[in-house]
């Protein structure tokens, strides 16, 4: 199983449009992917619901992890996004449509 | 109009907290409630009960249907509201919101009951995490009713047609709701719940509508009952009389008035006092936009808090440069760091000190942490570099002219152009002369001046009578600074709560001080005093609240001199 740990970057935390943008992102990879908090149980990563109830505040470290041949990529995606601030003007144009 | 109201007595005046100072008076559109629907009630088709693979299809096509309309509806709306709207989707299209829905269903429970449960569970955890989640509670419970109502075949929940301007009245406004307002049509809203920082505060704040939260009894209010709301005051009144009416109605036309003026700040014979709203980040100077001549305080600590380490040069210099390009050439006075006390930083702040508000906080932090300063000053000039406009830059918790001359070396060293401190400190305005020799100006944090000047915490409560910023031993500190600031021909601004009470700015501007700092809300109320008298009337008021023994006499003698028709406009 492929494992990343990173610091999220957004500086409100992965909430409101920082974990949107997430979720999209990992509904959209088409590959299970969990998001765990230090010492927490690990969540489905593609769920907003379940990615805003972990409540991680800027800064706090995450740990990705999926399994299959595209995790890897996949994870190296998502840790490029995390190291993002999602919640700075310039990301305001990613895209906001739903996955169905 | 049968049915008994139950919390609120006929007539009689319900309280809640207001949002905004705007009055009026219209007849009450209910938004239909929750389905109301047993846990355990079956689904029924076509007369039978429904088996668990058409409870499975029902579920499933209503989760569908709701994100798909909450879709629509975001794509049909513009700023916060589109932005909430699309989360709002994304909450009801969540794939472990439904998965977990679906398993129950599978498993033979009622559908109700096993939508209830999983939304309970998600609740649950977002009310445990508190703060922003918990508000987001009001999203998630409204996924649920509009799945419910679809899943069971029941009419949507929510806002009904509106066809005249009517007064909306909740339990509670989730963002899917306020959307799906017709906004011609409101003419303000009344929630039983909420607060005056969630969403149904934020979005009539942002639509300019009158708001008043937390109304116990108002969801008894029947539809169409004629109530007058009054968001300055915070209450709701049933059956208003004529008095009432004209007087809200009065005050309404006003409003709409000076709400559209975004003329810059001035006397009645034309004297200029500079409006200038607070702001914490560029997001914050975009809103404010023209409503404003500037920005008289950018605290630019909401980039330091909640960090393990100070942000980099080229990080705050992003910041300041995206908050001056959002000002777009007009006046911005940046204040430097001010931690310590109640905004303690993890990288500066003393761990051991037994009284933090006379520690080592704001401009004293460069005796233990001199690169803090630096290197924001630094960025601050990068940002002038990139951006062109130049910020007009000032220290807090100055008290000595010594560390006001030292900080004024330091900032123009790093290029800075006009360098100022901010007066909070007794001493500092008890010597501003002398403060005023070594910067180009001085702005007046009233509210640590107050807190400072009476010995009194600011967050302690039943304190508060001692705080208040009438108390004439606080206007005689500030007096003496706007003496100081004439007499040198320095500008003198006010930055506290108190340049944003209309009352306080006339007397404000009175006393000399030359330009007006405050939330972004309330500059309509002090242009509008402001237009309303003159320099001189501005001046008779400031010597009668200093001629006064207390606090409360100072306002009522300054409430004395104030124009009948802008006391009955801003409900002063």
């Amino acid at each position: 199983m492929a494992q990343r740990t990173v610091a999220v970057a957004s500086r409100v935390g992965l909430h409101a449009r920082p974990a949107m943008l997430f979720t999209q992102a990992v509904a959209a990879a088409g590959v299970p992917v969990t998001i765990a908090k230090a010492g927490g149980a690990p969540v489905d990563a593609s769920s907003i619901l379940f990615v805003m109830s972990l409540g991680v505040p800027h800064g706090e470290e995450v740990t990705l992890a999926a399994e299959g041949p595209d995790a890897d990529r996949v994870l190296d995606e998502l840790v490029e996004l995390l190291s993002t601030d999602l919640d700075a003007p310039e990301t305001q144009g990613a895209p906001t449509g739903g996955a169905s | 109009m049968t049915s008994q109201t139950l919390g609120a007595p006929a007539g009689g005046v319900l309280h809640g907290v207001g949002v905004g100072r705007r009055a009026v008076v219209g007849p009450v559109a209910r938004v239909r409630p929750a389905p109301v629907v047993p846990a355990d009630a079956p689904l029924v088709v076509d007369g039978a009960t429904a088996g668990p693979a058409q409870v499975h299809a029902a579920v499933e096509r209503a989760f569908t249907d709701v994100a798909a309309r909450l879709r629509e509806q975001s794509a049909g709306a513009s700023g916060t509201v589109r932005d909430v709207l699309a989360a709002t989707a994304q909450m009801a299209d969540d794939a472990a919101l439904r998965s977990q829905v679906l398993a129950r269903v599978d498993a033979g429970e009622p559908p109700v009951g096993a939508i209830d449960g999983v939304v309970q569970m998600f609740a649950g955890m977002f009310e445990q995490a508190g703060g922003y989640l918990a508000e987001r509670v009001t999203d998630l419970r409204s996924v649920r009713d509009r799945v419910v109502a679809r899943t069971m075949g029941l009419p949507d929940p929510g806002v009904p047609h509106l066809d005249r301007p009517s007064v909306v009245v909740a339990r509670d406004l989730a963002p899917a709701d306020t959307a799906a307002l017709d906004l011609a049509n409101v003419l303000a809203i009344v929630t039983e719940l909420g607060g005056p920082t969630g969403h149904t505060a934020i979005i009539a704040g942002q639509l300019g509508l009158p708001c008043v939260v937390r109304v116990t009894g108002a969801t008894d209010l029947e539809d169409g009952t004629v109530v007058a709301v009054d968001a300055a005051a915070g209450t709701v009144q049933p059956h208003p009389d004529d008095a009432v009416r004209e007087a809200f109605e009065r005050r309404r036309t006003a409003q709409d008035a000076l709400a559209a003026d975004t003329s810059p700040g001035a006397t009645s014979d034309g004297h200029a006092v500079a409006l200038l709203a607070n702001i914490g980040t560029a997001a914050d100077a975009e809103r404010v936009g023209a409503g404003a001549e500037g920005v008289g305080l950018f605290r630019t600590e909401v980039l330091f808090l909640e960090r393990v380490a100070a942000p980099t040069v080229e990080e705050q210099a992003d910041a300041y440069a995206a908050a001056l390009r959002a000002a777009a050439g007009r006046k911005v006075v940046v204040r430097t760091l001010d931690a310590g006390a109640d905004k303690p930083l993890a990288f500066a702040t003393q761990p051991d000190e037994e009284n933090p508000a006379l520690g080592v906080r704001g401009y004293r932090l460069v005796r233990s942490h001199p690169e803090l300063l630096d290197t924001q000053l630094a960025a601050l000039v990068r940002a002038q570099e990139t951006t062109g406009s130049t910020p007009w830059v000032m220290a807090p918790m100055i008290a000595t002219p010594d560390e006001a001359r030292a900080f004024a070396a330091r900032a123009r060293a790093a290029g800075v152009a006009t360098v100022g401190v901010m007066v909070e400190v007794p001493a500092a305005a008890l010597r501003a002369r002398e403060i005023l020799a070594e910067v180009d100006f001085v702005s007046l944090g009233t509210n640590d001046l107050a807190q400072y000047a009476m010995a009194t915490d600011r967050l302690r409560g039943e304190l508060a009578d001692l705080l208040d910023m009438w108390q004439p031993a606080v206007l005689d500190l500030v007096a003496a600074t706007a003496r100081a600031g004439r007499a040198t021909r320095k500008p003198v601004g006010v930055c506290g709560e108190s340049a944003g009470d209309p009352l306080m700015a006339l007397a404000l501007a009175g006393l000399g001080v030359t330009s007006l700092s405050m939330a972004a809300g309330a500059l309509p109320a002090v242009r509008y005093a402001l237009r309303r008298h003159t320099l001189q009337r501005c001046e008779e008021i400031a010597d009668a609240a200093l001629g006064a023994r207390t606090a409360a006499e100072a306002r009522a003698a300054a409430l004395d001199l104030v124009d009948p028709e802008v006391r009955t406009t801003l409900a002063l």
